[in-house]
């Protein structure tokens, strides 16, 4: 398997990481690398197995429909670099 | 070239929980910003969420009554993008174990039914609000969140592209509505957003079986503006095709003061969301006992109550259809029934002047000051000849705006009509002799002329002699 640099760029852009041209063969090979362990995975003949939805067996953890305190406005905002009226303020954004 | 629309819709749901669907927090509407979160639907490290048991409830209820699949094991999962809506930067849904798959709604278009099946139904939870600061979008520099609405739960109701009219569109929304709000999960307040709808449209040649190349119309926040925008979009694709042009797979934005869509952002391909199972949340089985549990909490729905109107109070389908769109008019209309009153006769005010006063008010029948057994006295009234019917319709704006009854109305406004015929004889003897050229043209065969004097008399009593009494004697004093 050998990942090409138009899906390193890609990948790169999904996960907001700023990779520059002169780095794309490393971490191509580094990627690659990861690849190759997990087709060691791919061997595996996993015909009789169900999907493995969750790592634990617990199942229907759920809480009543009860109100709990909620964070004051001065806490909620208390880690934001620039609070405003209440609200946090972030540069503007168009959905894309 | 005929055309026609393909249709499918999107449409989310807000549930009416106390609660967030992984927190504790309020769900209430109309908080000061950021003041119902909390660690968990701020996306903080190290806070873990946990399902409500009444989001799961809400959800197998809607499932059950749109006929779907139950599917006796889900999960949710996380759906990646980044937007400054989501604090996470993933919002949590489910991806190919939905809580809910098939299922269909009948709707009634045209005097036809017609059943739209449904594709699935899916938990998730709601994203903030982005408010922009400047005049508009294009003049701010900034963005300001508001993470209130973060985690408020939602389903997200997908339907086949079954759809192919705006009209069909909208009887389907308002169908889902109607059902939505009998079960009492969400009030599906479009104009307040807790339901909203995504529209995917394509076009093609009639007889034809292919699809074409769809466009999805956004920001849909009106009934008028499903069908509306639907029906625009249906016209404008159909011109670039009969000009020989291709379809752009994109997404349009409705603009509802203008009434046209304006392209948003042009589609290439699914937008990648590298969905994954959430880590942090439990899969949920559902057991045959829980579904058959909630089964028998499913109250008369829609159709089973237009069906009755018609078949129990002997209503037209027309009237019955009407009446049980909203669950607040058809639960007054029954309660105005209750207090004796004909059907027909409770029906003809609701759809007629007690609706008018509705739209007038922007309110719905549960909030009307006039309650049913206040209109139910007014109807009496009338059913015992105190007042005509004209009149009535002048006692019930009367009756709203200053709460009184319409005995009290009728009272103090001296609005009783008269009985005593010999008084209404002499009005009448006197419209006659005041009136010698319409009885002159009522006697040389032009009946209609009979309609003057009528209104001549009602003018004299101001409107308060019996309209039928009035017609008998005037034909008789002038035969």
């Amino acid at each position: 398997m050998k990942i090409s640099a138009e899906e390193i760029k890609k990948i790169a852009l999904l996960s907001r990481l700023n990779i520059e041209d002169d780095q794309i063969e490393e971490v191509g090979k580094q990627l690659n690398d990861i690849l190759a362990y997990m087709d060691l995975l791919n061997q595996v003949d996993i015909t009789d197995v169900a999907p493995t939805a969750h790592a634990v067996s617990m199942r229907n953890v759920m809480r009543d429909d009860v109100p709990q305190p909620s964070l004051s406005n001065e806490k909620a905002l208390s880690n934001a670099p620039e609070p405003e009226n209440g609200y946090f303020k972030v540069p503007k954004v168009i959905q894309d | 070239m005929k055309y026609e629309s393909v249709i499918g819709l999107e449409v989310h749901v807000e549930l009416k929980t106390k609660t967030k669907i992984f927190c504790g927090c309020s769900t209430e509407f109309g908080a000061q910003p950021n003041t119902h979160v909390c660690p968990v639907c701020l996306g903080l490290p190290g806070s873990m969420p946990v399902l409500n048991k009444e989001v799961l409830h809400y959800a197998v209820k809607a499932g059950l009554a749109l006929h779907c699949d139950i599917l006796p094991f889900s999960k949710f999962d996380r759906k990646n993008y980044y937007y400054p809506d989501l604090p996470k930067n993933f919002q949590t849904s489910q991806y190919d174990l939905p809580i809910c798959l098939n299922g269909y709604i009948d709707i009634e278009v045209g005097g036809k039914t017609r059943r739209v099946h449904l594709t699935r139904i899916h938990m998730e939870e709601d994203a903030g609000k982005l408010v922009h600061s400047g005049a508009s979008i294009d003049t701010s520099d900034t963005t300001f969140v508001d993470y209130n609405r973060t985690g408020v739960p939602l389903l997200e109701i997908v339907s086949e592209p079954d759809l192919r009219s705006g009209e069909e569109a909208r009887a389907y929304l308002e169908k889902l509505r109607s059902i939505m709000q009998y079960l009492g999960v969400s009030d599906c307040r479009m104009e307040e957003g807790s339901m909203r709808c995504d529209a995917n449209i394509s076009v093609r040649p009639v007889g034809s079986d292919k699809l074409g190349t769809k466009t999805e119309i956004k920001n849909i926040n009106s009934f008028s503006g499903v069908q509306k925008g639907i029906e625009y979009e249906a016209v404008r694709q159909a011109q670039i095709l009969d000009e020989g042009g291709t379809i752009q797979q994109a997404t349009r934005g409705w603009e509802e003061a203008k009434g046209i869509t304006v392209l948003q952002r042009v589609k290439e391909g699914d937008a990648d969301y590298r969905y994954f199972p959430e880590p942090d949340l439990i899969p949920i089985e559902v057991s045959k006992e829980y579904i058959e549990k909630v089964r028998a909490e499913l109250p008369e729905m829609p159709d089973a109550r237009r069906q009755r109107f018609q078949d129990e109070l002997g209503l037209p389908e027309y009237d019955a259809n009407l009446l049980t769109l909203e669950k607040q008019t058809a639960d007054y209309f029954e309660d105005v029934v209750k207090e004796g009153i004909d059907a027909k006769t409770a029906s003809n005010w609701m759809l007629g002047e007690f609706a008018k006063k509705l739209n007038e008010e922007g309110v719905t029948a549960d909030q009307a000051p006039v309650r049913p057994a206040a209109l139910a006295g007014l109807l009496k009234l009338i059913a015992k000849g105190t007042i005509s019917g004209k009149i009535a319709k002048k006692v019930l704006p009367e009756m709203w705006s200053s709460g009184k009854s319409a005995d009290d109305v009728v009272k103090e406004q001296g609005l009783v009509q008269i009985t005593d015929t010999g008084a209404i004889e002499e009005i009448v003897k006197s419209v006659i002799a005041a009136n010698p050229q319409s009885v002159a043209d009522y006697k040389a065969g032009k009946k209609k002329a009979i309609g003057f004097l009528v209104g001549q008399v009602m003018k004299q009593t101001k409107g308060r002699a019996n309209p039928g009494v009035v017609n008998q004697l005037l034909t008789k004093n002038l035969e």
